[in-house]
């Protein structure tokens, strides 16, 4: 097993250690104080702020908190709360949200529910993912965006682009609007509802739900095998559709739940063509409304809102929330993700001899030492690649930046 | 190295400067001095032009035929001089200070300001969509739109797309018209319902479409200007000259004020049974009821109807007579009267001028003022009346049901004076009232017009004779009323003037 076995009873003794020797502290802080503006934090519900690297550390090694939520930067510390007038609180700036959660599926899987996820239904987030990347990018111009996994049963996005920091409320909300797709509750059937001419958004995420459609949906969640399953799926369906004499005889004669799907898309080819309205798109309808990605638009909106920090423990699962590299999507296992007892243990392996020199050098230069033991710490486990894409991330970024600054002084540079 | 500073150059007269173009966003506040009386009428001009968008706005489907008729109509009256014409000049002087004195008015309570932002957008967007499509890229550079048209490969590159994505595109129209590139940002109501070509972080909004952004961009400048000019008004309100003008201008009224008694004693006292069911508004109607049952009225009903009744014609001893043998029948004995009411009563006639207090109040009065207690039966039952409780009274006075629903929904969107007009529709049998409704007594005069089939006042006991001997006969054929009442339109500009 890869993954040491997690008793949450343990996470009193191992959140301490985890603090001390493995939290990656200073690209942590270089990805909060981008811009030099102090940050804030909740930790155990009381609010707290920083300034400094140093500040950050030492708070946090004393506090060791079980959640760590991120909120917006704030136009004044919050220490200064009570002698400043509430009036003039105001979020300034907050990178752009989105929250993935598995339990928003449960209409649609047949393998899990709540808050169970298995390898079946982790494709959803991995065709999440791409999709909302891809819109994120290419149509909003987005360019840093970081995908964390929760720790548990979903996935988020940071966009921390400036311009994504500094996105107004009704902003957010038409950005999160035009990426929904899914709408209606438990009383709505049919949840998708497409009409000419198919916006070239839809077009681009349909092509990634196709990818995945045969394999995820028909083979792994089945969805026209059992009857009861199939009676779901063609609850979406208008009657004239159902109607078909084939529809009913075929689905008796033919089991193989491939061919079933085949036949349910002739039937809406032969319905369009004989039909005087254009437009009718049931099977991609069918397609979205079993994997097209499900968010909450109430995280996206709200400047006030806070979201899990990358690298926080998941106190019920152990997993620590790690960001997801993009190229490695297909691959990514949430049940490979590092505990914090596996990291922990992994800690107390026996070093290497290259390791000894280094604690001569250590003893030498005490200041570096703690920050140099850090990084050699998380080196030695299964948090490494992970704060490695981290890593990538803050480095496009930092890059970002400094193009950023050079074209502003240009254009100011007296001549 | 250091460049001096670029000095302006004086580019032809200074008018020509001022309005470069014939809309604009109203950024500057104007810099002039006026007189008085052009301030007044300027306003009034510019409220008469905003109540007739707001009317049409809900009794016509915009941009239909009879909107931009009447619309163009009324601009026009607006913008015109009696006097050899009008420059391009005075037209945007006009429009420009209009506007800002308007603000004044209009910047005090949320109620106030929603209303005029909303129907300033419906002016501006009038305005912009008659715009030549030339003008309109104009105005866009001239106000800082940074909106770059899209080049003509680009278009052809992105046609099938950008078809997909924006109603009523065509590949014809992509070609022909411009296509402008536009921060998302700044057209997030396109971007929410996925109704634009979105591509690296900037929407492509076709012509068409591009007044949607505008019109946006206009919402939020006014609403801003508004709020800051709410936090400098006090030291406007503190000049005199001022002060009344703009409290009289946001009570808006600004027509007739019937404190000028005409057709005195043509009315006897015994049609006023009949006429408060034909010809009274719903207030009047609802106080008179209420009078005829109780036996009295409060103050305020006291106030209303009676200087309701001196409008439509009482004389003071008809005034005197009608209250007193009312009362009478009350709890009230004929010496109380004397020497309570009948005080108040003659009050009401008082002998000089125009006192403000004792005109017939008009609708914008009755409405905003003195909302109604328990035990009272003054104010605009449109207003001040339960939903449910104005749905019985209109069914017991035989009010279709669809009639009742239009009325409803009017006074859902808080459109009183709209809502009495659709009443005045429904209770007359004709489609279009053929006035703007704003004051009681209008309701009334209008509504014996229409039942007299003409303009002569004079005519007015020969009807209400009729209509003793034959109260069923007042319905007509609802096209002659229509054409009627079209007609009598044009002549409406002389009520709006002092005798």
């Amino acid at each position: 097993m890869s993954t040491s076995d997690y008793d949450p009873a343990c996470l009193p003794d191992l959140l301490p250690l985890y603090y001390r020797r493995l939290f990656p502290f200073s690209q942590y802080y270089r990805w909060l104080s981008y811009g030099g503006v102090s940050k804030n934090y909740f930790q155990n519900r009381e609010y707290q702020s920083f300034t400094t690297q140093n500040e950050l550390e030492k708070e946090m090694q004393k506090m060791v908190p079980y959640k760590i939520d991120i909120g917006a930067v704030y136009s004044h510390r919050p220490s200064q709360h009570n002698a400043v007038k509430s009036g003039t609180f105001q979020a300034l700036e907050k990178e752009l949200v989105f929250d993935i959660d598995m339990t928003d599926y449960d209409d649609v899987r047949r393998c899990c529910s709540a808050a169970d996820i298995c390898s079946k239904c982790w494709t959803l987030m991995t065709i999440a993912i791409r999709i909302l990347d891809r819109a994120l990018r290419e149509d909003f111009g987005f360019h840093h965006l970081l995908w964390v996994y929760s720790g548990r049963r979903g996935v988020h996005c940071w966009v921390c682009d400036d311009a994504a920091r500094k996105l107004s409320v009704a902003a957010r909300s038409a950005v999160a609007e035009y990426l929904s797709l899914v709408k209606g509750g438990e009383e709505t059937v049919r949840k998708v509802v497409l009409s000419d001419p198919i916006h070239p958004f839809i077009n681009h995420s349909l092509s990634v739900v196709e990818r995945y459609f045969q394999q995820y949906a028909i083979v792994d969640q089945d969805i026209l095998g059992s009857k009861e399953s199939v009676d779901k799926v063609l609850a979406v369906l208008p009657e004239d559709i159902l109607s078909f004499p084939d529809l009913a005889v075929s689905f008796k004669d033919e089991k193989d739940p491939m061919k079933r799907w085949n036949l349910l898309c002739d039937l809406v080819l032969r319905k369009k063509s004989n039909s005087k309205k254009g437009g009718q798109y049931f099977d991609k309808e069918i397609m979205l409304q079993y994997c097209y990605p499900r968010l909450d638009v109430n995280v996206s909106k709200g400047v006030n809102h806070l979201l899990k920090s990358p690298f926080s423990v998941h106190p019920k699962t152990g997993r620590i929330s790690v960001p997801i590299d993009l190229k490695e999507l297909d691959t990514f296992d949430p049940f490979e993700v590092p505990t914090i007892s596996l990291i922990c243990e992994e800690l107390e392996k026996p070093r290497a001899e290259e390791a000894e020199e280094d604690d001569m050098k250590d003893k030498e230069n005490e200041q570096e030492a703690g920050e140099r033991r850090r990084i050699r710490d998380y080196k030695r486990t299964s948090l490494a690649k992970y704060v490695k894409v981290f890593d990538r991330f803050l480095e496009a970024m930092a890059r970002s930046r400094k193009g950023e600054m050079l074209k502003k002084s240009d254009l100011q540079k007296d001549f | 190295m250091q460049f001096p500073g670029r000095r302006k150059k004086l580019i032809g007269s200074s008018q020509n400067d001022l309005y470069d173009h014939c809309l604009q966003f109203y950024g500057q506040p104007p810099l002039e001095n006026i007189s008085l009386t052009e301030f007044e009428t300027f306003a009034v001009e510019r409220l008469k032009l905003l109540k007739t968008v707001e009317n049409l706005g809900v009794s016509c489907v915009k941009n239909s035929e009879q909107y931009t008729k009447k619309l163009d109509a009324e601009i026009s009256k607006f913008f015109f001089n009696k006097e050899d014409g009008i420059s391009e000049y005075e037209k945007r002087r006009k429009d420009h200070i209009s506007h800002f004195i308007l603000r004044l008015a209009y910047c005090q309570t949320e109620d106030l300001r929603r209303w005029f932002i909303q129907q300033e957008m419906d002016l501006f967007r009038y305005r912009f969509n008659d715009l030549h499509s030339k003008h309109k890229t104009d105005f866009l550079h001239k106000n800082n739109l940074k909106y770059e048209t899209v080049s003509a490969e680009e278009k052809k590159s992105l046609q099938d797309k950008l078809i997909a994505s924006s109603y009523g595109l065509s590949g014809t129209k992509v070609e022909e018209h411009d296509v402008y590139k536009v921060p998302f940002q700044d057209a997030l109501d396109l971007v929410r319902t996925r109704k634009v070509y979105l591509l690296a972080g900037n929407a492509y909004i076709p012509h068409h479409e591009i007044v949607t952004i505008v019109l946006n961009d206009f919402r939020t400048r006014l609403s801003k200007a508004l709020a800051m000019t709410a936090r400098s008004l006090p030291a406007v309100q503190s000049d005199e000259r001022l002060q009344p003008l703009l409290s009289h201008l946001s009570h808006a009224y600004v027509g007739q004020d019937y404190s000028i008694q005409k057709n005195i004693g043509k009315i006897s006292l015994e049609q006023i049974d009949a006429l408060s069911g034909k010809s009274f508004p719903l207030c009047m109607r609802h106080l008179h009821k209420a009078l005829r049952e109780n036996h009295h009225l409060r103050h305020g009903g006291r106030m209303q109807y009676g200087l309701f009744l001196k409008g439509i014609g009482l004389s003071l001893e008809q005034a005197l007579q009608f209250w007193r043998s009312e009362f009478v029948k009350g709890k009230v004995d004929a010496d109380k009267f004397d020497k309570a009411y009948a005080y108040s009563v003659r009050h009401m006639f008082g002998k000089e001028g125009k006192r403000t207090d004792y005109t017939p109040y008009s609708c914008m009065k009755v409405i905003l003022s003195n909302p109604p207690s328990q035990g009272d039966y003054h104010g605009c039952p449109f207003r001040h009346s339960d939903p449910e409780l104005l749905k019985q009274k209109l069914q017991n006075y035989k009010v279709s049901p669809s009639g009742i629903n239009q009325i409803l929904e009017l006074v859902k969107g808080m459109h009183y004076q709209l809502a009495c007009q659709k009443y005045f529709e429904l209770t007359h049998n004709v489609e279009d009232a053929g006035f703007s409704l704003n004051h009681p007594n209008q309701y009334f005069t209008e509504s014996q017009k229409l039942l007299s089939g003409g303009r002569d006042i004079k005519k007015e006991v020969d009807m209400s004779q009729r209509s003793q001997e034959n109260p069923a006969s007042v319905t007509r054929p609802s096209q002659a009323n229509s054409k009627q009442a079209h007609e009598e339109m044009g002549d409406l500009d002389s009520f709006f003037q002092d005798e």
